[in-house]
């Protein structure tokens, strides 16, 4: 059963073995030249504030190469639940030749459990070496950008791509199993596994542990601004989060001492010119000036609280996330073994 | 060697034709005593029939005397229908042609000869078996 | 001698429809056996539970003392083949072979090769590529080549054009004649079972109309043709099957095994398609009456 099933999955074998052969050239290639590159011109300068010209030379250089990588990364499990995941029982209902391999001398079980084992853990293989391979080509930007537990790029690095590739191929086989049509199954499978990623993404993943807090003065944040808010008949104020490196940063908000959200009213008060209604001020503070004694002003009254999840978390909520898409995966495999046997 | 057909529009049973065609082909001199009849598997595998009606035709031509079954050698003349060739009959033969004169006098042309022969033979045949 | 299948009560329903209900059915070892009906009449539903592709709603199965597909050595014992003899199309004939050593613990390697050899078949051609005679040909050989008790062919010379059809029944009926074993076949053309079976089972609407073995069939059955009778006023044990009247003549198929001593009947033969036809067009017959009952009861 093993050599049968090898057999008939040895074409997307080949193909995934040749785009992993493509990628791993270009990344042995590139990765030698990005390091050095990195070393040479934003290394000698990192953690001073002169530093931002080279990084953005440094990031633009290899930008395209970069882009191209990580969206491979985010592409591929969903790829594979699409091919190897929905074909593997829809194409043997649809054409029949079920009726050919259940009436020979294995069970069901054995049948299915084998597909599953050989093609799940070549899934597994694939997305892990894909994902190691891009992750340690990107260790430079990371270093650059400190931005590895953002909602998208933590989808692209680390482990959970492999988790992710599991869970879509477990995702593909049952939609096949149910729907009994590869092109329907195919569908399906895409539609619901970006379904459960974007709602875990959103509304799972903030949960894995309890957020930490901090305080922050108001001028860490990272963007300070007012924004007309329906025709300018009113305004908001704009705090961007502050730049904590490699952490995530879910919510900032500007309180005074005894935790109530500054008023508008306060706001008109301290920065009078700044927001006269109907008119629309700059967001970006200029060095001196109005802006800078509004901040100040604003300041002494209140302080950023930020909530956040602290960036020595990220390989805790890389294994979490993981776990949760394999156990998923388990879950859904039970269901095909419960299902298979019902199938006329 | 024998070769044998099946005409399915006879109604005459599968097996009963293979023994005619085997007692036909004795007469003709086809086969002789000594020679071999095709095993079950050569004959069913020519002309797709059933290997049980093989096997019943062999054990009528064996219960009439006519062969005889050789276990894993295979199945071999061994009687013939001695003086039952269409050559002797002589006095059947001249009733027959004398029936067949009084028949076409009668007026009955060719078909309704055969048809009161067949007719008759069939009925005679079955109150026989009766 | 032992049955091969064997059937009580058996039914399967989809919704609301039953393909097949009350269906008892005792098939011996050692015969092939003719599956026949028209299409619909729940001829592939049998088999299907037969084989195991299909759990009944009620009743039981037994195939050669067993529940169907019961473990591995169970489905090893029964050779299938589906209608339309499914293939892998993307493999090639040789590995069809391969797939059966590695499924099959009782595959005969070397059975296979050589009739694959017979057949002509190249073994590097890909199954896709195969004309529809050769295609159920290499279904039939992985059949056969894990020297099973019995084999289930469902419909297999159906969409076969006549030569390719005679092929495949005279390499079937020598798999029987070598290896002794025992055949169910189904199929809509009676004429074909005619030749290789010996023994029927005819299912019309579901149930099954008539079983057993062919020669006895077709020996009590008969036609008679007479002028214009009754047919209530023939003796009781003459069944009548089916009956035409014109105004002056009578047209009778009637069943018995007893002689048929009235000189008015001419009597004749019946060929094995008439017999079914005539057992169809009975029981359409009383269907509508049945509904006729149903209407009056209501």
């Amino acid at each position: 059963m093993i050599q049968l099933s090898w057999r008939q999955f040895r074409t997307q074998a080949a193909v995934a073995a040749a785009g992993l052969a493509v990628v791993a050239i270009a990344v042995l290639i590139t990765g030698p030249r990005v390091f050095h590159l990195y070393d040479t011109t934003v290394a000698p300068c990192q953690g001073r504030s002169d530093c931002g010209t080279a990084e953005e030379l440094f990031v633009r250089h290899y930008g395209f190469l970069q882009a191209a990588l990580t969206q491979l990364v985010e592409f591929a499990p969903a790829l594979i639940g699409i091919f190897w995941g929905a074909p593997l029982v829809a194409r043997e209902l649809e054409s029949g030749t079920f009726r050919l391999a259940w009436t020979q001398s294995v069970t069901r079980a054995r049948w299915l459990g084998v597909k599953l084992a050989v093609v799940g853990v070549a899934s597994a293989v694939t997305a892990g070496l894909l994902s190691l391979m891009v992750t340690w080509w990107t260790t430079p930007f990371s270093r650059v950008e400190a931005n590895r537990f953002d909602p998208t790029l933590f989808t692209q690095h680390g482990i959970v791509p492999l988790a992710y590739a599991v869970f879509a191929f477990a995702l593909g086989v049952t939609m096949g199993l149910l729907v009994r049509r590869t092109l329907p199954a195919m569908a399906a499978t895409l539609a619901l596994f970006i379904g459960v990623l974007l709602c875990i993404v959103f509304w799972v993943r903030p949960h894995y542990l309890p957020p930490a807090h901090t305080t922050m003065p108001v001028r860490a944040a990272g963007d300070l601004g007012f924004q007309p808010v329906e025709s300018g008949r009113a305004f908001r104020f704009i705090i961007g989060s502050p730049n904590i490196p490699n952490a995530w940063v879910s919510s900032t908000r500007v309180v005074d001492a005894a935790g109530h959200p500054v008023s508008n009213q306060f706001l008109g008060t301290a920065c009078p010119n700044l927001v006269p209604p109907g008119s629309v001020a700059g967001r970006f503070p200029a060095p001196t000036g109005p802006f800078q004694d509004c901040i100040a002003k604003i300041s002494g009254t209140y302080h950023l609280v930020v909530t956040y999840q602290p960036a020595g978390r990220y390989w805790i909520f890389q294994s979490i996330e993981s776990g949760l898409f394999l156990a998923l995966a388990s879950g859904l495999c039970g269901f095909c073994f419960w299902r298979i046997r019902r199938v006329a | 060697m024998i070769e044998f057909h099946l005409d399915t529009r006879s109604g005459v049973a599968p097996y009963l034709q293979l023994v005619h065609q085997v007692r036909q082909a004795l007469r003709l001199g086809v086969l002789g005593v000594g020679d071999q009849l095709p095993t079950v598997k050569e004959v069913v595998g020519r002309i797709a029939i059933n290997p049980n009606t093989v096997l019943k035709a062999y054990r009528e031509l064996e219960h009439e005397g006519l062969v005889s079954a050789k276990p894993g050698i295979g199945t071999f003349v061994t009687g013939t229908l001695g003086g039952d060739s269409l050559a002797s009959h002589g006095p059947l033969r001249r009733d027959l042609r004398r029936w067949f004169a009084k028949a076409r006098a009668a007026g009955l042309d060719e078909e309704s000869i055969e048809a009161l022969f067949r007719d008759t033979f069939r009925s005679a045949d079955r109150e026989g078996v009766a | 001698m032992s049955d091969v299948l064997r059937t009580a009560g058996l039914g399967k329903r989809y919704g609301r429809r039953w393909a097949l209900a009350d269906c008892d059915l005792r098939i011996p070892a050692g015969h092939v056996t003719g599956l026949v009906g028209p299409n619909g009449a729940g001829k592939t539903t049998l088999l299907h539970l037969a084989v195991g592709l299909l759990a009944p709603t009620t009743g039981t199965i037994e195939v050669l003392g067993r529940t169907p597909a019961a473990d591995p050595s169970q489905l090893g014992r029964v050779g299938f083949v589906a209608q339309d003899t499914p293939t892998y199309a993307g493999l090639s004939v040789a590995e069809h072979l391969d797939l059966g050593g590695w499924l099959n613990p009782t595959w005969d390697r070397e059975l296979a090769e050589r009739r694959v050899r017979q057949l002509g078949l190249d073994p590097k051609q890909k199954a896709g590529k195969l004309s529809g005679g050769q295609r159920a040909q290499l279904a039939l050989t992985v059949a056969i080549a894990k020297r099973p008790e019995l084999l289930i062919l469902d419909e297999p010379v159906a969409s076969l054009d006549p030569l390719a059809r005679r092929e495949f029944l005279k390499v079937l009926m020598e798999a029987v004649a070598e290896h002794g074993v025992s055949a169910v076949l189904s199929s809509h053309l009676v004429t074909d079972l005619e030749r290789v079976c010996d023994h029927l089972v005819l299912l019309v609407g579901s149930r099954v109309l008539v079983t057993g073995e062919i020669e006895p069939l077709l020996a009590s059955h008969h036609r008679l043709t007479g002028p214009r009778r009754d047919p209530a006023r023939l003796p009781s044990n003459q069944e009548v099957i089916e009956e035409s009247h014109t105004d002056r003549q009578t047209t009778l198929l009637v069943r018995t095994d007893e002689p048929i001593l009235d000189p008015a009947w001419t009597v004749e033969p019946v060929g094995l398609e008439d017999l079914v036809l005539a057992y169809m067009g009975r029981d359409s017959a009383v269907d509508s009456s049945r509904a006729t009952l149903a209407e009056v009861a209501r």
